[in-house]
């Protein structure tokens, strides 16, 4: 299992400010390591947030996102003790999903 | 005959159980957003016929915020945002990287039409953000970054 994400949800004049930090390799596929073998590609593809349980956001993403990715969105309309969920998913088939309450 | 009633019932259930599966798989797949092919393409005459959009017409009512300088192309933070009318999907490409489209964001009525994130960006290339609205217009804004040191080195 993945390490967590950081996630921080912050209430900003009627909007949610949403911050995510995820813990992933994002390797391109077009690396090669010491012995000149290409590593394989192994990055998140599919991102998805959650505002108390209903979809908000989907995001589809490529090998060309930083490792250890970050992202940031404003959902509208959000307020303190709303519940953020992300969830991710990677060409591997891992996935994980973490929640965090908007401050 | 040997089938009876019972086996009958059984067997339409199946059936209906496989159509119901077949039905479903489709909507799956839409669910899924855009064509993951999009992200092989290498141009932007490719990436538009794999999305099977319109061509992109670069638009104010799109910002690209990133830095004119990337003294890291591993760490290249980029941020996507557009005031035009019914948003639905925010896109962030960079030319010269070896896969065009670096990453896609289906955007609901309930967040900004506004997204940042961080990208890696093999040389100095010029990026993009598009945007793509509900009547399926394609707008656009670029702006180059100089990247010092690339991101796909190993």
């Amino acid at each position: 299992m993945a390490d967590p994400m950081r996630i921080r949800a912050q209430a900003q004049g009627g909007n949610a400010v949403v911050r995510v930090l995820m813990s992933h390799e994002m390797e391109t596929g077009q690396r090669k390591d010491a012995a000149g073998k290409t590593i394989p590609a192994w990055h998140i593809t599919d991102v998805t947030a959650q505002l108390n349980g209903k979809t908000v956001m989907t995001a589809q993403w490529g090998a060309a996102v930083s490792k250890n990715p970050f992202l940031q969105f404003t959902v509208k309309g959000a307020k303190a003790g709303d519940k953020i969920k992300i969830e991710w998913l990677d060409n591997k088939g891992e996935k994980r999903s973490d929640e965090a309450v908007v401050a | 005959m040997t089938s009876n009633r019972r086996d009958m019932i059984k067997h339409s259930a199946v059936v209906a159980g496989l159509l119901a599966g077949a039905g479903l798989l489709p909507q799956a797949a839409q669910a899924q957003g855009i064509n993951r092919a999009a992200f092989d393409a290498k141009s932007m005459d490719e990436l538009v016929k794999a999305l099977g959009v319109g061509k992109p017409v670069e638009s104010p009512l799109v910002t690209l915020t990133g830095p004119d300088i990337a003294e890291n192309g591993a760490v290249v933070p980029l941020a996507a945002a557009s005031t035009a009318p019914g948003v639905k999907r925010l896109l962030l490409l960079v030319e010269k990287n070896p896969a065009m489209l670096a990453a896609s964001f289906d955007v609901s009525d309930a967040v900004e039409p506004a997204m940042s994130t961080r990208v890696k960006m093999g040389q100095t290339s010029n990026v993009y953000a598009v945007a793509i609205t509900n009547d399926n217009k394609v707008l656009f804004a670029q702006k180059e970054v100089k990247v010092t040191l690339g991101g796909c080195g190993g």
